[in-house]
């Protein structure tokens, strides 16, 4: 399984996100932001947490127009499993591969620490099979982490137990129609690890090698 | 050349947590009788050829606005 890691230009969480794919038995390639295609074989597409070309504009805006998103873009149309974590769930709603827009959180302030969220769909590959109702524990860390939009319009998989962003809905986490491309704002790949306090990443980021 | 400012701003009902705090504030200091505060951005472009309003329509379409967000004014000052 060859995983493609994009890194834009101030994207933060590449390193970690290699390692947590890797720590599954997969490989982590890097796919640089001005190239037009992927790497060589790539099996499944992820966009890491941070702040591309400086959340100028917009969160995520300028990265969603980036050449790679093209070749992104046929990866998810073509069914290819696509992740975008924090930042990354910015470009992929940007870009237009998931529905919505993210906004400052509510709070006014920048939000890290663990979140208890509830499994809303089990049809994804991106729960690891629990079943709605669930609870798992990934870490958020974001300023601009609240989802805006119908969630009807979207495939809601993760929502938050505290509204704390103040999302639509609680929404954490959401996956186009056909479920292949996801998007969330908290980490999984700081939640794959005893040492961390929660192996839910795993669960996650195993929608990208089913 | 053609000055051109578009005005980007929050749409109506999408809550603006920047502006609720400037609103608090302004309260703090004692001034009353402000009621909601909406803070956008204003982006100044020099365009060249004809219609520079039109293409500057285009770039908010495309990239300077979020339409699901953000509503967008394109404005050419004499």
């Amino acid at each position: 399984m060859r995983v493609a890691i994009v890194r834009f230009p101030g994207s933060l969480d590449h390193d970690s996100a290699a390692r947590a794919v890797e720590g599954m038995g997969a490989e982590a390639v890097e796919a640089w932001h001005a190239d037009d295609e992927l790497p060589a074989g790539t099996d499944a597409v992820l966009l890491p947490g941070g702040f591309s070309y400086g959340d100028h504009l917009r969160c995520g805006a300028i990265a969603s127009r980036a050449p790679v998103m093209e070749a992104v873009r046929r990866h998810a149309e073509e069914g290819g499993p696509v992740v975008g974590i924090c930042n990354g769930f910015q470009v992929l709603c940007e870009a237009g591969l998931l529905p919505g827009a993210l906004r400052r959180n509510a709070t006014l302030s920048f939000v890290c620490r663990q979140m208890d969220l509830e499994v809303c769909d089990d049809g994804t590959p991106w729960t690891g099979g629990r079943e709605p109702g669930e609870t798992i524990s990934i870490p958020v860390k974001n300023n601009e982490g609240a989802w805006v939009g119908d969630p009807a319009s979207a495939r809601v998989v993760l929502r938050y137990r505290d509204d704390l962003l103040g999302s639509t809905d609680r929404v954490a986490g959401i996956t186009n129609e056909a479920g292949n491309v996801m998007g969330l704002m908290p980490h999984p790949e700081e939640a794959c690890d005893p040492l961390l306090g929660s192996t839910d990443g795993r669960l996650v980021l195993g929608g990208l090698l089913r | 050349m053609t000055q051109v400012v578009v005005t980007v701003m929050p749409k109506a009902g999408v809550l603006d947590p920047q502006g609720q705090a400037v609103a608090g504030a302004l309260a703090q200091l004692g001034f009353d009788g402000v009621g909601e505060v909406r803070i956008g951005k204003r982006i100044e472009l020099a365009i060249e050829g004809d219609d520079p309003a039109g293409r500057a329509r285009e770039m908010c379409e495309q990239l300077l606005a979020n339409a699901l967000i953000e509503d967008y004014r394109v404005e050419v000052p004499r």
